[in-house]
Formats: C-alpha cells, sequence, structure tokens
C-alpha cells in the first residue's frame, strides 16, 4: 500500500515538472554553428513566451513573420539583411520584444510600403535598441497599439520624396511611446496618421527630406524635448486636436520654403518652452485656434510668425523675439488674438517707472512685413536703404501697419 | 595718360581725404570683427554699407577732384595731349585709388581675421569685386555731371540728386510700380527693373550668394534660377560692365566736344 502511493506521488511530481517545462519558456539561440541558422526557422520551432537569442553575424532573411509573443534579443549586435528582397519582419502577435539587432536593406518599392519592422493589430510591444538602416520604411505600426519605441537609431538613405518611407510611421495606433531614437535619411522622420494619446519625447530628428516629424489627424499627443534639424522643414501639425508641444527644439530647417513648426488647422494646442533657431520662418500658422505660445524663443529667424488665414483666440505671452528678420507677419484682422508681455528684441521704447514693462506699446509687424505680404516680389527690397527709411519713419508715426496689432505690455528683458 | 593717371593717383594718395576714406573703412572693418567674429556675417553687414556708401563717395570724390583741378586740367588742354587721354587720365585716377582704399581698408581686418582659411572668401571676393565696380560707375557718372556743369552748385547738388535716385528713389517708383500693378506677374519685371539700377544690381547679387536668400521665397528662386546660373552671373556682370563704360564713352564725347 505504502509503494503504491509512493509511486503514485513520484508519478504526479513527474507530470506536474513536465507540464511546467512546456509552459516555462525556453531559450533558442540562433548562430552561424547552432542547430538553427536562421531567425525564421527559430520562430516556428519557438513556443508562445520563449527567448530566442539571436548571436552576432549575418543573417540573410527577408518576410520573417512573427506569430506569437516572443522576446527576440541580439547578442552583440546581429544583422539581419532583407537584400533589397521586400518586407523583412511582419509581427502579428501581441507581446512582442525586439532588442538589439541590426536590420538593413528593406526594397524600396514604388508600389508597396515595405519595412524594415511592420506591427499588424497587435498590442504590447517593445522595440528597443535597434539600429535599422537602409530602410524604405522604418517601423511601420499598423493598428497597434499599446507599445514602445525606444534607443533605436534610423539611418535612411533617402534621396527624393517619392523614392522614401517614413522613419516611424503609425497608422491607426494608440498609446505608444516614441523616445529616444536618432532618426535620420528617412522622408518624414516621424509620421503620426490616426495615432491619438501618444508621447514623443527626447528624439533627434535631422537630415529627413520632407519633415522631421508629421502629424495628421492625431489628436491627444504630447511631444518634447525633441530636436528638429536640418530637415526639408522641422515638424508640420496638420488637422489636429489637442498636442502639446513642449520644450522641443527646431533649429536650421532654412530654404526657401522650409520653416520650423507648420500648424495647419490646428484646435487647442499648447506650445510653450520651445526654442525656435534659425529657421526661414519659426511658425507658419494657417488657420489654427485656441492655441497657447508661451515662453518660446525665437532667435535668427527669416520670419519668427507667419500667419496665414484667420485665427482665433490665440494668446502670445511670455515668448522671446530675437533679432529675427522680421518678428510677424499678419495677413487679417487681429481678432481676439493677444499679444502681450513678450520680449521683442527690437523694442526701442523706455520704462520710466522701471516696473520691467516698457511703457510705449510695441508693434511686431514693420511696414516691410506688411508691404511683402501684400506683394511678395516686394522681398527683392530687403536690406536697401529706401526700405530701411520706410520702416524707420512708419515706426516713429505709424501709417500703414494695422494699429490694433500691438504688444501693449512688451518686456524690457528677456525672459530667461 | 598713364603719366596723367600716375599723376592723379599720387595727387589724390597723399591727400588727406583718401586717408580718412581708406582709415573708415579700416576702423569699421575691425570694429565690426571684433564685436562678431563671423566672416559671413560680416560681409551681410559690410554689404548693407557698402551699396549705400560706395557710389556717394564715388559721386562725391569725383565731381570735387574735377572742380579742384580745373586749373590744373586747363593748364594740359593747352599741353599737345589728346583730350580723351587727360580726363580718362583723372578718371582712372579717382576711381582706382577710391578702390585701392576700398580694398586694403576692408581686406586688411578681413584678412588678419583669418578670411583665406574660411569659405566667406568668395563672398569678401564678390563684395569688393561689386564694391570696385560702383566706384567706376559713380566716378564716371559724377566726371559727366562735372564736364557738363561749370557751375560747382548745380554740379554737386545734381551729383547728390544723382545718388539720391540710384539709392534710395529709383526702390520707391519700383515699389509703387510694383503695387500699382500687383495683379500682374511681376518676377520679370523686377528681374529687368533691378538691371536698370547698379545699387540694386549689386545688393541682389550679394544677397543671392549669402544664406539669407532663402527669405526671398518664390521671387528669390526666380532671381536665383537667373542669377544663379552662368548666363544669369555673366549677363549681371557685362550689365555692370555696360555701367561702367557707357559713362566712360559719354565722358569722352563729352571731353572732346566741350569748348574750355
Amino acid at each position: 500500500m505504502k509503494t503504491h502511493y509512493l509511486q503514485w506521488s513520484v508519478l504526479s511530481l513527474l507530470l506536474v515538472i513536465a507540464s511546467w517545462n512546456t509552459a516555462r519558456p525556453g531559450n533558442i539561440n540562433v548562430c552561424s554553428d547552432c542547430s538553427i541558422t536562421s531567425v525564421q526557422q527559430a520562430i516556428q520551432q519557438a513556443r508562445p513566451y520563449d527567448t530566442i537569442l539571436v548571436h552576432h553575424g549575418i543573417y540573410p532573411e527577408f518576410n520573417i513573420v512573427i506569430d506569437k509573443p516572443l522576446y527576440i534579443r541580439g547578442m552583440g549586435q546581429p544583422v539581419i539583411d532583407g537584400e533589397n528582397r521586400g518586407e523583412i519582419i511582419q509581427i502579428l502577435s501581441d507581446s512582442v520584444t525586439l532588442d538589439g539587432i541590426t536590420i538593413r536593406n528593406v526594397e524600396t518599392s514604388y508600389t508597396k510600403d515595405h519595412a524594415a519592422i511592420r506591427i499588424i493589430q497587435s498590442r504590447d510591444f517593445l522595440l528597443q535598441n535597434l539600429l535599422v538602416e537602409d530602410f524604405f520604411f522604418g517601423i511601420y505600426l499598423q493598428k497597434s497599439n499599446n507599445g514602445t519605441i525606444r534607443n533605436n537609431q534610423l539611418r535612411g538613405n533617402g534621396i527624393n520624396e517619392f523614392g522614401s518611407g517614413n522613419g516611424i510611421h503609425l497608422w491607426y495606433a494608440q498609446h505608444v511611446l516614441i523616445e529616444n531614437n536618432e532618426i535620420q535619411g528617412a522622408r518624414d522622420g516621424i509620421y503620426f496618421e490616426f495615432a491619438d494619446s501618444s508621447i514623443i519625447r527626447n528624439n533627434y530628428s535631422h537630415h529627413n527630406i520632407r519633415y522631421g516629424l508629421h502629424f495628421m489627424f492625431s489628436n491627444h499627443d504630447v511631444y518634447e524635448h525633441n530636436t528638429f534639424e536640418q530637415n526639408g522643414a522641422g515638424v508640420a501639425v496638420m488637422f489636429s486636436k489637442n498636442i502639446d508641444m513642449i520644450s522641443n527644439t527646431f533649429t536650421q530647417n532654412w530654404g526657401p520654403s522650409s520653416y520650423g513648426l507648420l500648424l495647419k488647422e490646428i484646435y487647442d494646442a499648447n506650445i510653450q518652452g520651445n526654442k525656435f533657431i534659425k529657421n526661414t520662418i519659426g511658425i507658419q500658422v494657417e488657420g489654427s485656434n485656441r492655441i497657447n505660445y508661451t515662453e518660446n524663443d525665437f532667435a535668427e529667424n527669416g520670419w519668427a510668425l507667419k500667419i496665414r488665414g484667420a485665427i482665433y483666440s490665440n494668446t502670445f505671452t511670455q515668448n522671446n523675439f530675437l533679432h529675427n528678420s522680421f518678428d510677424l507677419s499678419y495677413n487679417s484682422k487681429l481678432h481676439d488674438n493677444v499679444f502681450v508681455s513678450n520680449y521683442w528684441s527690437k523694442y526701442t521704447g523706455y520704462d520710466l517707472d522701471r516696473d520691467g514693462i516698457g511703457d510705449v506699446p510695441y508693434r511686431p509687424v514693420n511696414l516691410f512685413s506688411y508691404i511683402v505680404n501684400r506683394i511678395p516680389e516686394s522681398i527683392i527690397l530687403l536690406r536697401s536703404l529706401f526700405m530701411d527709411l520706410v520702416d524707420f519713419s512708419e515706426k516713429v508715426s505709424p501709417a500703414f501697419t494695422p494699429d490694433h496689432l500691438v504688444d501693449p505690455s512688451p518686456l524690457m528683458k528677456k525672459v530667461p | 595718360m598713364l603719366k596723367i593717371l600716375k599723376y592723379s593717383f599720387y595727387d589724390l594718395m597723399r591727400s588727406r581725404w583718401s586717408y580718412v576714406y581708406f582709415i573708415f573703412y579700416l576702423l569699421l572693418g575691425f570694429g565690426l570683427l571684433f564685436l562678431n567674429h563671423d566672416l559671413s556675417k560680416g560681409v551681410i553687414t559690410m554689404m548693407n554699407i557698402i551699396v549705400v556708401l560706395v557710389p556717394l563717395i564715388g559721386t562725391i570724390f569725383g565731381i570735387m577732384y574735377y572742380y579742384n583741378s580745373k586749373e590744373f586740367t586747363e593748364l594740359l588742354l593747352a599741353q599737345p595731349i589728346r583730350r580723351s587721354r587727360i580726363f580718362l587720365g583723372q578718371y582712372l585716377g579717382v576711381a582706382g585709388s577710391l578702390t585701392m582704399c576700398l580694398t586694403l581698408g576692408l581686406g586688411i581686418p578681413f584678412v588678419i581675421y583669418g578670411l583665406f582659411r574660411s569659405d566667406a572668401i568668395w563672398q569678401f571676393g564678390l563684395l569688393i569685386l561689386i564694391g570696385a565696380f560702383l566706384t567706376f560707375i559713380f566716378t564716371a557718372l559724377a566726371f559727366n555731371i562735372a564736364i557738363n556743369n561749370e557751375n560747382r552748385i548745380k554740379g554737386f547738388g545734381y551729383a547728390i540728386l544723382l545718388w539720391l535716385f540710384m539709392a534710395v528713389l529709383f526702390d520707391g517708383i519700383f515699389l509703387i510700380a510694383l503695387i500699382t500693378f500687383e495683379q500682374y506677374p511681376l518676377d520679370n519685371f523686377s528681374l529687368l527693373a533691378t538691371l536698370f539700377n547698379p545699387i540694386d544690381l549689386s545688393r541682389i547679387l550679394i544677397l543671392l550668394k549669402l544664406d539669407i536668400s532663402a527669405l526671398l521665397g518664390y521671387t528669390g528662386a526666380v532671381f536665383k534660377q537667373f542669377f544663379g546660373t552662368h548666363i544669369g552671373f555673366l549677363t549681371s556682370m557685362s550689365t555692370l560692365v555696360l555701367w561702367t563704360i557707357v559713362p566712360i564713352l559719354l565722358l569722352i564725347r563729352a571731353a572732346k566736344r566741350k569748348d574750355f
């Protein structure tokens, strides 16, 4: 009787161990001398929640499909080389992590949007420490939510807009965190289309052909502490609501049709603490309402602010306008927009009671800016003696410039 | 002719005003570069000053020199020397010494602040070239005015008026034309209009070589398309040459016909 009992217990223990063994995630090694030599093979053999360790080496593979939750980790930065033969990795499952892998050579196609990594209708993904080189599209999110993309490097080789794709492309995505990535040589560094409630933080997007960051129809997003440098144009935010743009740097987006930030049909945004340095146009605003512009620095731009079309209920306070060729270009009525308590480096008024606020209102639109607005060809008189004289006389006794467009309390000192 | 040129040149080189002119540029160059080490920014500021000041000084020096050396000229006329040589010699002496003041006055500070090591050297070269052109053009125009006006006050008046017209009024008229015809495409018109004023032409030539040209937008693109190409650059340069040669020819003609 006793032995019988013991036999049963040993057997049940074995069963428990066996079943635990099947449920427990295992490690699968991929390397050139291992039993498994390709990533695709490893994925096919893996069970859900396994870890695949891809060791140093070059793996010429494309159309890899990840259809179960997996943790794929590169050891010593292995390279998956698509050899320009199509898409490289497709993720079709929730909870997939890619870490520390180089992915390169995505086929450029004029009919299909091939991506280095495409995530389709999946949740809880994590893409980190990846190096994506020579991509068409880099990371493409398609109806995927709740993921993180961080510490990646994307280096594209785009030459023109039609022959290149976007670095990080979101299409119908929510709650995605994109941080600490560096993106260059793409068409748009980061592209949002119907991407809501996402955060873009600490990225460096530079030398992209079109925009550093591009929003279309995306709401409730935040981008902060990013740097956008030398892109075709810095950031374009279009047809979106409730976007917070905080402490970003927009610099050297310089060219005949370039700008730091383009706002087109944007409502209820918050633009705070950003730096716009050496852009042809700091912010180009087209039909955007209820936006707060506070504590931004506009330095050495061609135009600091170029406002086109009617805008309503915008406030511009505590901004620094430093040595721009034109501080403001404005072509409609003031409506209920407010320019108040900004620092203007061109302000020449005085402060008798020493309260830090100039006693004479400042007019940000000078006559030349007004004329250029009406007749673009007259820009050819830039820096001519005639224009300087006219501007000076207009400043002394305003006759043409809109007299209601004033900052009634210009600051005497820069906002720190 | 060379002898007269040499005489005029040395005469002017010894004159106080040449030194003032030279030292002015020297101080301006040093002051500017001391405040801001960026050479290409320096070129922009210099451009602003040069396109206004060089024509003014050229005009005034030219007319002053002609009237001051009138007795000497009459003495020379009594000698067996061709008239064109006398006047050309004097003209080249004045314009040459002014150009030298400009080149040295600006060149020394820019070279000391590392012109040869920077990529602003072409822009600076263009600036000096344009400064020289403006000097030659406006001195020639001043000589023309002087030779046609015995009355010094009148001559001075016309010379100042000429400068005022080219530096300020022309742009005003240009702007009025732009406003009047704003319904029409004006790019080619404005392109053409700049060719009629050496000051505007110089300003735009320099502007287009600097990054600030991005501000010019679409109009700038049209201009760049024209001036940026070899043909455009040659056209504008030959326009400047034409602006120099035509007044000189007129001067020679007036000198030949004038009854002293």
